[in-house]
């Protein structure tokens, strides 16, 4: 009776610890490579609840559908194309790395090869369109880690146009920039706008960048001098490829107070790179580990070890933990 | 896919993909259209889009794990070991949350009382008790 029970307990026992039994029934390696992914998900659950907690503590933020609205050969607004289409990429390179898996599972070597090359043609693609979201982003609008020039407007006004400015008391004062090198040649800016370009200085006021008002104009040079402001509109400070100055347009409030546009908060430029780039660099590295990985299959090292492709699926955990990773940075960057 | 034929395999996994791009497409509608970008002046509150929004996101974050990162053909404890860390986030998210809203309101009172005038009133005492003593 008593002794029955204890003779049970010990051979369940035995069985448990006499060897040969895996925890949870999984290989060490993809054991190791879940735990893994459970800290880089803290990771980066930890920069973008900081994310949060700054955006949160700030009177204003970029809007996205702003901020994100351009796409590569065609001059238009196209608000979030962009990315959906970068989103778009990733879950069809993770797709196309379940397919290798289970062709892995089959042994077969070149469905594994042929499945893993198309996964690593979606993370190059995404890698490029990132690229170019960040070069349109620095050398088009001059963002930085350090300046945002996406902000909203706080309160409702009009901007103000050069002749408007000279009237209230600022004076004018020409800005030396590329095409002007020639004296008295009207030379043409690469926009096709006249080269002469003005910034004002209220009275008495040191000629430093913090006291240049500028007559607001796009990036096309469209001058918008006269248009009406309401409060909460979003705006772009234009930043000059000319004179690589970023040009603060004058407002006249409905208040009657003179004031310009001033730069939103500076941690979403900081946020926005490191996390994207953070984000990036996991894409980048997944590449990397992908393209050793297919090069070991080609080979036929994993043929050899009989374990049904075992090393493509736990890479495979890998990518598809960076595309989860994307699922929230574009939930939390571009959609809320 | 352990229990499903190798077909049966293929067509779930596309199957996946479709889905996976109807609710990416669908939470980019929501974006859009709450903020005006498909009916001109239309909106939709806050309240209703960010809840929609981020179910979804999280329905997309259940999928990936569970189908295309196997976890629902894994041991129950092992994906009880993953996720129940997660659960952690959830107050920090609430905490962290919390804490940015209370730093922009200490900001906000900050501001408002620099604005105040301020009372000139000597140092301790009111008036009344220095004019005996000046």
């Amino acid at each position: 009776m008593a002794t029955d029970t204890v003779l049970q307990e010990e051979s369940q026992t035995q069985d448990s610890w006499s060897g040969g039994k895996k925890p949870f029934e999984i290989s060490y390696g993809k054991l190791m490579m879940w735990y893994f992914l459970v800290s880089d998900a803290f990771t980066f659950a930890g920069l973008l609840i900081a994310y949060g907690a700054i955006r949160f503590s700030m009177p204003t933020w970029p809007v996205p559908d702003f901020v994100f609205a351009k796409v590569p050969f065609i001059d238009i607004e196209a608000p979030l194309v962009f990315v959906t289409f970068m989103t778009f990429v990733l879950i069809l390179s993770s797709v196309t790395m379940v397919r290798a898996v289970q062709e892995g599972a089959r042994e077969n070597k070149s469905g594994v090869v042929k499945w893993m090359l198309w996964t690593i043609v979606g993370g190059a693609t995404f890698l490029a369109c990132q690229a170019w979201e960040w070069t349109t982003l620095i050398a088009d609008e001059g963002m930085t880690a350090t300046i945002d020039p996406f902000s909203n407007h706080m309160e409702g006004g009009v901007y103000m146009s050069g002749d408007e400015l000279v009237k209230e008391g600022f004076s004018k004062h020409k800005i030396e920039t590329h095409g002007s090198q020639d004296e008295g040649h009207h030379v043409e800016d690469s926009h096709g706008a006249a080269s002469d370009k003005y910034y004002y200085l209220p009275a008495r006021a040191k000629d430093i960048e913090e006291n240049r008002y500028f007559v607001k104009a796009d990036h096309h040079g469209n001058v918008l001098a006269g248009d009406k402001i309401t409060a909460g509109d979003p705006y772009l400070i234009t930043y000059s490829h000319d004179s690589h100055l970023y040009e603060f347009g004058a407002i006249k409030t409905n208040a009657g107070e003179i004031t310009k546009e001033s730069n939103g908060p500076v941690a979403f430029g900081s946020l926005f790179f490191f996390i994207t780039g953070f984000h990036g660099f996991h894409v980048l590295s997944g590449v990397a580990f992908l393209l050793i990985i297919v090069i070991n299959v080609g080979g036929g090292l994993y043929e050899k070890r009989k374990n049904g492709y075992e090393m493509v699926e736990k890479i495979g955990l890998y990518w598809h933990f960076v595309d989860l990773v994307w699922v929230f940075v574009f939930l939390v960057f571009y959609l809320l | 896919m352990a229990h499903l034929s190798y077909e049966e395999s293929k067509k779930a996994v596309f199957k996946g993909l479709l889905l996976l791009g109807v609710i990416t497409l669908a939470e980019v509608f929501i974006a859009l259209i709450g903020n005006g970008h498909i009916i001109e002046g239309f909106e939709l509150p806050i309240w209703i889009m960010y809840p929609a929004m981020i179910s979804l996101s999280l329905y997309k974050a259940y999928f990936i794990v569970y189908q295309f990162m196997h976890m629902a053909y894994e041991v129950k404890s092992l994906a009880l070991s993953v996720l129940m860390p997660m659960l952690l986030l959830v107050w920090g998210i609430i905490a962290f949350f919390h804490e940015g809203v209370s730093w922009k309101e200490r900001r906000e009172l900050i501001k408002e009382k620099n604005e105040k005038e301020a009372k000139s009133q000597g140092m301790l005492y009111d008036s009344e008790t220095y004019k005996d003593l000046i």
